[in-house]
């Protein structure tokens, strides 16, 4: 019986050659586009200086602060307000401003003091961006004392030396961190969304009815549909893993069975959480919807874009009960750490628990009668 | 025009009729507001540390317990060994490790001079780089407090301001950019599927064999997702005012106005989908991937797109969204005027027009 059901499903995903391309290509596009575009770290901060002092000291201080890498000198401004229209206009985002006698103040009175402003709609940027230039000040100053004062032998300043690393990923490569994790949320959407999707179209083309009055069982139909997407979204991992390896040349520090002996688990969460929709809803709009608004929760509170450890206790709870964080976090600690199938079992253990709960609830909620 | 009003009340009907995709539509941006609103945030707070603290003295406790004091950090565990790190980055128990040598406080009493190293997970290297500035601050502040005393010569002192955001809040970046994505996804994927749905059950036919023109029947469906989407406008608006406390500076009727203009982009490139697409599933794929990634990746409110290789940057433009981010950023909270941004709105406007245009051409009067 269940070979028949299969049958037809792999029929009918085969025979529509428009869709298959789209959950094909389109993730392939995504995954060789979009890691490009991700790169959180803070730097190109764009710089207008307002210099009033004119003097050597001045000079040398900017070139210093351009020379430094993060920063991008944009402009020199007469006055604080039109540096202020730059960044109005989105061209600057840190303003220096040097006073007059900042070189006469600093030899003479032996203190001297700048002033910078920083657009700051976007917090982490701003407080990154105003402590780079706080330490090209510190080292400039430095110079400048060096310049003035015979050094003692031990340094009358007390000095704690920072040295510091990076571990698993030691040229800070956000490609490695994104890549992962992206492939991860298309697997996650083209899995829900297909089978979700699928089922109420049965449902609005009225073709269920025809299925409902077979003998088939409830438990024969489910899984008939739930093996075809199964395989699909295995694929798509496997695709999706390799375009990693050749684009990227990601290759996970563990090992492949890992990471597919957790997606074998997970897609059983997903495809359950796309079939329990389905039984919810009539139409395929509404299953769009419901889905569409739990999928973009799923995502951005997966720990992808911004770290889980921040958010407010509430939404970590969320993020608890989302299947898409625990697959993020797998696939970082496998593909990045190298972590084995022990490390992660805990892991698996939470996602086959999801994938039981869902799927026993759809079967029990699915009606043969429309 | 009696006419064009009796198609624009039947669509009403079908969203009215439908409660349950009524009630998503209108909730559903209400809820990602606020869980995005308070929610996400790049920031790093309580981050996880371990100590791996050789010196055990007095210097290298009073460091720690000022780590563990701020906010960006929480302490984790002591660790006993070097090769623990490893174990415990890769069980994810922190994010930090920090290692005192074994004479830390005696380096300093006796040499002014002592060493500390500090070892990121940097699996997420924003996390990392974050991390160890934030923690590198503390120790300098430290070390700032214990030379106090001593007056140094020559100092450039630094005054800073944070503008537009003093507080440093993540809702200040999330609200406009949450409403650029979740706008476009209510107008531009309701548009095409509903249309799209039309088509597929054949009623399009039945449509279009009505003495009202095409274009009418098109233009009909559009309305009740602009009126639809102008009240979301408003209902976030007064969710980020009143419960988000992120104000707006600037005129209340330039934002509704540019709000509308974009709603108009949205609906225009949900029409060109409907008709390149005939079936709801390809719709919705196709809205999905071509829409929903690249907005929340190369809008500039997630990722700042200065970083981006070239191609990219040059990609990011023809994303609405991205525009639209900027003119809200600069009217609700820079406070400004038309004069600054009137070439993004341009920019929407010519977007608009262009898929407008390419939508009608490609509209088929008749069916295959």
């Amino acid at each position: 019986m269940l070979r028949f059901l299969l049958q037809k499903e792999f029929r009918q995903v085969f025979r529509n050659p428009a869709v298959l391309r789209i959950i094909f290509v389109m993730p392939m596009v995504q995954l060789l586009v979009l890691p490009w575009a991700a790169d959180y770290e803070v730097k190109n901060i764009k710089l207008a200086i307002v210099d009033n002092d004119h003097s050597d000291y001045s000079r040398q201080f900017i070139s210093k602060v351009t020379s430094s890498g993060y920063f991008q000198l944009q402009q020199y401004s007469m006055s604080y307000n039109t540096a202020l229209q730059e960044v109005e206009k989105d061209k600057a985002d840190i303003i220096v401003q040097i006073p007059t006698h900042f070189e006469k103040d600093l030899v003479k009175e032996s203190k001297a003091s700048l002033f910078m402003a920083v657009n700051a709609i976007n917090g982490v940027k701003a407080v990154l961006g105003a402590s780079y230039l706080q330490a090209i000040v510190q080292d400039y100053n430095n110079e400048i004392r060096e310049q003035w004062i015979q050094m003692p032998r031990f340094s009358p300043q007390t000095v704690i030396e920072i040295t510091s690393s990076n571990w698993f990923n030691p040229f800070m490569e956000y490609k490695y961190f994104m890549v992962p994790g992206i492939l991860v949320l298309l697997v996650t959407m083209v899995g829900s969304f297909l089978t979700a999707l699928n089922i109420v179209k049965e449902k609005e083309v009225g073709t269920i009815e025809q299925i409902n009055v077979t003998p088939v069982k409830k438990y024969h139909f489910i899984l008939g549909k739930l093996i075809p997407f199964w395989v699909l979204g295995l694929a798509i991992l496997t695709m999706g893993l390799l375009i990693a390896f050749i684009a990227y040349g990601i290759q996970p520090a563990g090992s492949f069975l890992t990471i597919y002996a957790f997606a074998a688990v997970y897609l059983l969460a997903v495809l359950g959480l796309g079939l329990l929709i389905s039984t919810y809803c009539n139409t395929q709009l509404q299953a769009i919807l419901i889905l569409f608004f739990l999928i973009m929760i799923f995502i951005l509170l997966g720990g992808l874009y911004t770290p889980i450890e921040s958010m407010p206790v509430w939404a970590q709870w969320i993020t608890k009960l989302n299947p898409v964080t625990y697959f993020i976090k797998v696939m970082r600690e496998v593909v990045l750490k190298g972590s084995n199938l022990a490390d992660i079992a805990p892991n698996i253990g939470i996602i086959f628990i999801f994938a039981v709960v869902l799927n026993t609830w759809a079967v029990v909620n699915y009606r043969k009668r429309g | 025009m009696k006419q064009f009003l009796s198609f624009v009340k039947k669509e009403f009907y079908h969203i009215l009729r439908d409660k349950q995709t009524f009630f998503i539509l209108l909730f559903m941006p209400l809820i990602q507001i606020l869980i995005f609103g308070f929610a996400l945030t790049n920031e790093v707070k309580n981050a996880n540390f371990i100590v791996l603290d050789n010196a055990s003295d007095a210097a290298s406790h009073e460091l720690i317990a000022q780590i563990s004091a701020s906010r960006y950090f929480s302490f984790a565990k002591n660790i006993y060994s070097y090769k623990d790190i490893e174990q415990v980055f890769q069980t994810d128990q922190a994010k930090v490790a920090l290692i005192f040598p074994p004479s830390f406080a005696s380096d300093l009493e006796h040499f002014n001079k002592a060493q500390v190293q500090i070892i990121a997970d940097a699996a997420d290297p924003n996390t990392a780089t974050t991390l160890t500035s934030y923690m590198s601050a503390i120790i300098r502040d430290y070390q700032k407090a214990l030379t106090q005393n001593k007056d140094l010569p020559y100092t450039i002192e630094v005054t800073q301001r944070m503008l537009y955001n003093p507080q440093l809040k993540g809702a200040y970046n999330f609200v406009p950019g949450v409403m650029a994505m979740v706008l476009m996804l209510v107008c531009t994927m309701m548009t095409a599927i509903t249309i799209v749905r039309e088509k597929e059950r054949g009623t399009m036919e039945v449509m279009l064999v009505s003495p009202v023109q095409p274009l009418k029947v098109i233009i009909a469906k559009a309305v009740p997702y602009l009126l639809l989407s102008i009240v979301n406008i408003i209902s976030i608006l007064l969710l980020s005012v009143f419960v988000l406390d992120v104000p707006i500076k600037g005129s209340l009727l330039l934002l509704m106005a540019e709000g509308t203009l974009y709603i108009i982009t949205c609906l225009s490139f949900g029409l060109l989908i409907s008709n390149l697409t005939n079936s709801q599933e390809e719709a919705m794929f196709i809205s999905l991937m071509a829409m929903f990634l690249p907005t929340v990746m190369l809008s500039g409110f997630m990722f700042p797109i200065e970083n981006m290789p070239l191609p990219l940057r040059i990609l990011s433009n023809i994303v609405p969204a991205k525009w639209f981010f900027t003119i809200i950023k600069s009217v609700m909270i820079k406070g400004l005027g038309l004069k600054f941004i009137w070439k993004e709105t341009l920019i929407l406007l010519g977007m608009t027009l262009l898929l407008l245009a390419l939508s009608l051409k490609k509209f088929k009067i008749r069916l295959a």
